[in-house]
């Protein structure tokens, strides 16, 4: 009996091969036919192997404002100089005594001219925004759920959803929402969430004319962002809040809150 | 024996709980109702929120067309800055969002800034600004003239290399020029070689490396003059070099 079992008919051994080899073959081939049928048709987006951060370089941002400038452009930020998603902030520190820090219409119409800068000892612009924190204390507060952060780490805000009751506008340390005047509910950066999803850069990072915004992804050694955290000393703002933000920053001063 | 005793109690419902059951079923099913109802479709699906909301934030339309879009038709504009100064600075930073110039390139025309107001945002002076960076202080610099009169803002190279090296190093002039070392060229200490004024990055200029340079002036036996301040080159802080702890531009002994 058993001598029967092991022996192998020609005819069964062709049927096997016949649907092992095409099988086997398949699975050698799958994660190249993989990448080739993903650029063909298109990968279907999975948020969960996103995770986007951005970078800013202190040493590179002239002040020009275009960041400021190009999110109201996108993303419809009322012009008036009480609403920004991101704005730019010029820090004097002098020899002694306090930081002055002034952020005229968010940098947009430049800076007004320093007469005298014979006591700044040092002085540097840094670009704010929205901190897109791991636990951010907008989301924690949000009675209806109307602040959230998305599968790819983004803190986004559900329009529909929110009632403008404004306790996220409170508990954001680093004053990134605002209520938007029209349609009463509270905005702040997302990211440029649009223009990523579909590849893109956020339009602060692309206006940005000596590149010291960087965006990308944590964890993904290819994106500009591994590079920015390999190469620099970076910060983020209140890191004793533990609030985890992703937007990094490159020298930023100890003064810069 | 006792686990038969005890299927045999019988279990009677004490009256008033019958009303308050009905009540209470009544409000249950008036809560879920409720729930159903007040609760949107997608909430809950991926955490406390509505997944929609994520769509709703898909759907903004984009103005800004991106870095690579322009190069499609005017690949020969691209070609000439990427040579330039202003390789890094996209279209879309001086002629502004462009998305509807590429959907209809005849109808939406983007902006082009030709008025003086709009180069010093990025090149007006502001000590605030990295050294070395290009800067002019606009008042001074031929007012009343619009930038592109001697500029190209696609290839932005100088009518004629910089004289002074407060051009783009003003706050270091500034501060050199209210400080001992006022009458001191810069070339006195940096040696520039002359692509440095055209391509600075090419060729950057040299920073010192020894300490004999500041004792040309500072050791106690130098040529220099007497109103000088003087220090033993040998015994003074040999294991620094002087910039260790003295900021040449605005040295603070006296």
């Amino acid at each position: 009996m058993s001598e029967k079992n092991t022996k192998i008919l020609r005819r069964d051994f062709l049927k096997a091969a016949s649907r092992l080899i095409p099988g086997g073959l398949l699975f050698i081939m799958a994660p190249g036919t993989q990448a080739l049928l993903a650029a063909v048709e298109g990968k279907e987006y999975d948020p969960s192997e996103h995770n986007y951060a951005m970078g800013v370089d202190i040493h590179k941002c002239i002040g020009c404002g275009r960041c400021a400038d190009a999110c109201k452009k996108e993303n419809d930020v009322p012009r008036e100089p009480t609403f920004f998603r991101t704005w730019v902030e010029r820090y004097a520190i002098p020899s002694e005594g306090e930081a002055r820090v002034d952020s005229p219409n968010g940098g947009i119409d430049g800076f007004p001219e320093v007469k005298d800068d014979r006591d700044i000892m040092r002085s540097f612009f840094v670009p704010k925004l929205c901190n897109h924190c791991t636990n951010a204390p907008c989301v924690q507060v949000c009675p209806v759920g109307a602040t959230f952060t998305s599968p790819d780490g983004v803190v986004l805000v559900d329009r529909e959803y929110c009632v403008g009751c404004r306790y996220c506008i409170q508990a954001c340390p680093y004053g990134a929402r605002y209520l938007h005047p029209e349609e009463h509910v509270a905005d702040k950066c997302t990211f440029c969430y649009h223009r990523i999803r579909e590849g893109l850069l956020p339009a602060c990072v692309e206006v940005c004319p000596t590149k010291a915004r960087v965006f990308g992804e944590v964890g993904q050694r290819s994106s500009p962002m591994h590079r920015f955290l390999r190469l620099n000393d970076v910060t983020v703002l209140k890191s004793w809040l533990n609030t985890k933000p992703k937007v990094y920053y490159a020298g930023a001063d100890g003064e810069v809150r | 024996m006792q686990i038969k005793k005890r299927t045999n109690i019988k279990f009677n419902v004490p009256q008033q709980l019958i009303p308050l059951g009905i009540l209470f079923i009544l409000v249950i099913t008036a809560l879920i109702v409720a729930r159903y109802l007040l609760v949107p479709p997608t909430f809950g699906e991926l955490g406390h929120y509505r997944s929609q909301a994520i769509e709703d934030n898909l759907a903004h339309p984009m103005s800004y067309a991106g870095y690579y879009s322009c190069n499609e038709c005017h690949d020969d504009m691209m070609e000439l800055k990427n040579q330039s100064n202003h390789r890094g600075v996209a279209c879309e930073v001086c002629h502004g969002p462009a998305a509807k110039h590429i959907e209809d390139p005849s109808e939406y025309l983007p902006d082009a800034p030709r008025d003086r107001g709009f180069c010093p945002l990025c090149h007006g002076y502001d000590p605030a600004r990295p050294s070395g960076f290009p800067q002019i202080i606009p008042a001074l610099h031929n007012p009343g003239h619009a930038c592109i009169f001697c500029h190209d803002p696609h290839n932005p190279l100088l009518p004629h290399a910089p004289e002074e090296c407060s051009a783009c190093h003003r706050d270091i002039a500034n501060q050199k020029a209210v400080s001992h070392h006022a009458t001191l060229d810069c070339t006195e200490c940096h040696v520039v070689a002359a692509e440095h004024l055209t391509d600075p990055r090419s060729a950057l200029a040299q920073k010192p490396v020894e300490r004999a340079l500041c004792g040309k002036c500072h050791a106690d036996d130098a040529d220099a003059s007497k109103g000088i301040p003087r220090v033993e080159m040998a015994s003074h802080g040999q294991r620094y070099l002087c910039w260790d702890c003295h900021y040449p531009h605005s040295p603070e002994a006296y």
